[in-house]
């Protein structure tokens, strides 16, 4: 049985730049929720989000691309964290033969940034047309392969709010399959008006700080980022004598069937997800010395992912937090981001806070993890689910 | 790896709905543009779940449908999805009304259905499938991604179904968007001139097909799919010639064992060049075809591909109307290769066998 | 009152696509949502955002669409009650 193992990781959020930056952010309970400067939008001083506090330019210039305009910011945003993730768990041993290295991405919205931008233009002329190729989800993998010269398979897959979590799921298999050696596997979603108008007119946008997994929950706030790890087979880790981040030993996808956008109400999507990620790893629930939960702060997410973990895991129900108060919900990033964060999470035996947390939801027995807890954490489960009932359960552990 | 076809339910611009083995008579289309021959969708969808679906979703829940019945399943093991541009028309729909009405008065429904696994989910919820459910939106390679994805699957437990598929729509407002960016032909009288016309450019099309893959050997079985790799940006001729010979080679056949070639020729001939090139050298003496005369172009016409592959298989009769040159077919017909690059990015190739 | 129910009854099936129906088939006392016309949580924010746009009213909290949109008769009430 080959064992998949992460040797890289790289991120941008709006709590940090790298990965490093990330980890003091949580460990010091520094938000990025506020108010939108950069995002040009009517809701600017009605809504708040999670936005990184750099222009295009700056991106583009961190990730050394000279005429950044050209570039759609879900690719900058992508090319940023996944050369770190390159770098972190490739380049960094020296000369890599890439002939076998894939890389798996994923976008809920492509480049929806510059399409709001320019779609009337697209209509009259062929002024803008570049933009019509940067349309398509595909524009950001494209970008990271011709960045990292990587000519192997790549593939791109957009599953909502849990796209990069299946792209981890994804990419072991590949490796397990021998089709790839090595993959760099994350997800990158920019804000565009498009995103932040349409989880307004869901009403699930909260006015203020989000806070997930509390009885006062009122929504979510919208965030931006991006986030890549490395995935390869132990062999071939070993034989490059690489660090080992983790190893990633469960996963699964299972579809709640119930609602385009609406979990069913006891989460049984969720409870697939989780149940058979956990049959994978071949663990029992009591090993699982933390959750980091999708808690998005909506009504409805938490109270059914609540309900789904309480039917796994109860009486016994490990330390649960959502990160999401920090980053925003990050879209396609975000199951990356909370990988990431669970990752981190094993390396420094930390348990991080669920921030804005005051009162217990009352349908639920438990309460999160609301102080930074020093913790054994030897095996991490993190959700991901998302519209279109696409739920995703990832177990990581201790290598 | 390989994927037995054991269903078909396929929407395209030919009559390919009833007879899911064969286009039948070859439609013709003036102009740039081809459009799916539609079914009634009111057998596959009831009118209160109708009511929010846009036109790709009909196409994709009445040709999942389809499948199922062909294939007599009831309940599929997977559910994994193809498409280049996804829900075009719903965000189309939510763009321009955040453009119109500046931000305001915006209602859910068209956000919602924007999302690019909203075929996958909504077959889903209509058959209650609780299983594994993934779209690939990886330009023209998004059915090579689902291919793959289903042939790992089968790999691993050969008795599943999966249900498996491309698809894509043009819409009004894409079509001409792609229109002023060049993506199209000016002036072309028919799409089946299509290799006729010189000037830049190929023909709009779109399609959605539809498979029961499985890893079982069963008489009702169309044909199997026996390969599936991409590789991008070829730096030179010979990397395109080994990739094509390594891919065969690890599948223990050569260009020999070759059948027919099933390329993704488009009329464009800045593109084309390097299929034809490969006509003069790799490919010399086989028999060729091209098939986006048929269905246009768009992001999954491999699916398009594939299911005339299957069909091809399955019959053993080839139609003319596909065959480059005149070429002549001899039979048995055991391998169908579909070499199809877009803008030579991402090259892909599929290998389909009889079974 | 009746005047309004009928306007309701052709701007609901405009905004939800109600195609197939005709406005005589919705029964004004019947339950818009589950058992009677088989409405969804979307449908209700569809009529949220109708409210706004149509009739100056604007409901802050989608939990109390539920009340609101019980049938067209609730709906109308509400309306002649907050409209300005």
């Amino acid at each position: 049985m080959t064992r998949i193992v992460v040797t890289g990781m790289g991120m941008i959020t709006a709590i940090g730049k790298d990965t490093g930056e990330n980890l003091e952010s949580l460990k010091s309970r520094r938000h990025g929720i506020g108010p939108l400067s950069l995002l040009d939008t009517i809701h600017k001083d009605e809504l708040l989000a999670a936005e990184i506090k750099l222009t295009n330019d700056e991106l583009a210039a961190m990730s050394g691309i000279a005429d950044g305009e050209r570039y759609t910011r879900t690719s900058l945003l992508g090319l940023i964290a996944a050369s770190q993730a390159y770098e972190s768990g490739i380049a960094k041993y020296g000369k890599t033969d890439n002939t076998k290295t894939a890389v798996v991405s994923t976008t809920t919205v492509g480049g929806m940034d510059k399409t709001e931008k320019h779609y009337r233009d697209f209509l009259e002329s062929s002024k803008y047309s570049h933009f019509v190729y940067t349309h398509d989800c595909s524009d950001s993998t494209r970008q990271i392969c011709d960045h990292l010269g990587i000519r192997h398979i790549n593939s791109t897959l957009s599953t909502a709010c849990s796209s990069s979590i299946n792209a981890i799921l994804i990419a072991a298999k590949m490796i397990k399959h021998g089709l790839a050696d090595r993959i760099i596997a994350g997800g990158t979603d920019a804000l565009s008006k498009f995103t932040l108008n349409g989880f307004n007119t869901l009403m699930i946008l909260d006015k203020e700080h989000c806070r997930p997994l509390d009885a006062s929950r009122t929504g979510l706030n919208l965030g931006e980022g991006a986030a890549y790890i490395v995935l390869e087979s132990e062999a071939s880790a070993k034989k490059d004598n690489k660090e080992i981040f983790c190893e990633i030993s469960g996963y699964a996808n299972a579809n709640d069937a119930y609602h385009q956008t609406a979990s069913s109400p006891d989460g049984y999507g969720p409870y697939l997800a989780m149940k058979e990620a956990l049959e994978v790893s071949g663990l029992k629930p009591s090993q699982i010395d933390y959750i980091n939960a999708h808690g998005t702060g909506t009504d409805n997410n938490d109270l059914t992912e609540g309900l789904a973990i309480e039917k796994i895991f109860a009486p016994d129900i490990p330390p649960v937090s959502s990160t999401k108060p920090y980053t925003g919900h990050t879209l396609a990033a975000a199951g990356v981001v909370d990988a990431i964060y669970s990752i981190l999470s094993i390396q420094q035996q930390l348990i991080f806070p669920n921030l804005n947390f005051s009162k217990k939801i009352e349908e639920l027995s438990f309460e999160p993890v609301r102080e930074l807890k020093q913790a054994k954490v030897d095996h991490v489960l993190t959700n991901s689910f998302g519209f279109g009932g696409n739920d995703s359960s990832l177990v990581l552990s201790k290598y | 790896m390989e994927a037995y076809i054991r269903g078909i339910g396929n929407i395209s611009p030919q009559h390919s709905w009833d007879n899911i083995l064969f286009p039948g008579e070859v439609v013709r289309y003036e102009g740039n543009r081809l459009k799916c021959i539609e079914p009634d969708y009111k057998a596959y969808i009831k009118p209160i779940q109708m009511r929010r679906m846009g036109r790709i979703l009909k196409m994709g829940v009445s040709a999942a449908g389809k499948c199922l019945r062909d294939a007599s399943v009831d309940m599929p093991d997977a559910i994994i999805m193809g498409t280049g541009l996804g829900m075009q028309s719903d965000t189309e729909k939510f763009l321009t009304a955040i453009l119109d009405n500046d931000e305001k008065f915006l209602t859910p429904t068209s956000f919602i259905q924007s999302t690019h696994n909203t075929v996958g989910a909504h077959i889903a919820v209509m058959l209650k499938c609780n299983k594994y459910n993934f779209t690939y939106v990886n330009d023209n390679l998004s059915f090579e991604g689902a291919l793959l994805d289903s042939m790992m699957r089968l790999s691993d437990d050969p008795s599943e179904k999966i249900l498996l598929a491309g698809i894509d729509e043009i819409t009004d407002s894409y079509f001409t968007i792609t229109k002023n960016a060049g993506f199209w032909k000016e002036d072309i009288p028919d799409n089946l001139g299509l290799l006729n016309h010189a000037g830049s450019g190929s023909i709009a099309g779109e399609g959605a097909s539809f498979f029961i893959v499985t890893g079982e050997a069963h008489p009702d079985n169309y044909a199997r799919f026996a390969g599936i790799d991409s590789f991008y940006k070829p730096e030179s001729d010979k990397e395109i010639d080994d990739f094509i010979t390594a891919f065969l080679a690890k599948r223990n056949l050569s260009l020999d064992d070759i059948d027919l070639v099933i390329t993704g020729i488009n009329g464009d001939p800045g593109w084309d060049s390097g299929y034809f090139r490969l006509q003069d050298t790799l490919f010399k003496g086989k028999t060729l075809a091209y098939y986006k005369h048929l269905c246009g172009e768009y992001y999954t016409s491999s699916s398009f591909a594939s299911w005339l592959a299957a069909g091809i298989l399955k019959t053993q009769s080839c139609p003319e109307a596909i065959l480059l040159n005149n070429s002549k077919v001899n039979k048995p017909l055991r391998n169908i290769l579909i070499y199809n690059h877009l803008r030579n990015t991402n090259h892909a190739l599929i290998l389909l066998s009889a079974c | 009152m009746e005047e309004l129910i009928q306007k309701l009854k052709e701007e609901i099936i405009e905004v939800l696509n109600l195609e197939e129906m005709e406005p005589g088939e919705i029964d004004p006392d019947a339950p818009l949502f589950g058992e009677g016309l088989g409405l969804d949580s979307i449908d209700a924010l569809e009529l949220i955002v109708l409210l706004e746009k149509n009739y100056g009213i604007k409901i802050e909290d989608p939990k109390d669409g539920r009340k609101i949109f019980f049938s067209l008769r609730t709906m109308a009430e509400y309306i002649t009650e907050h409209q300005k």
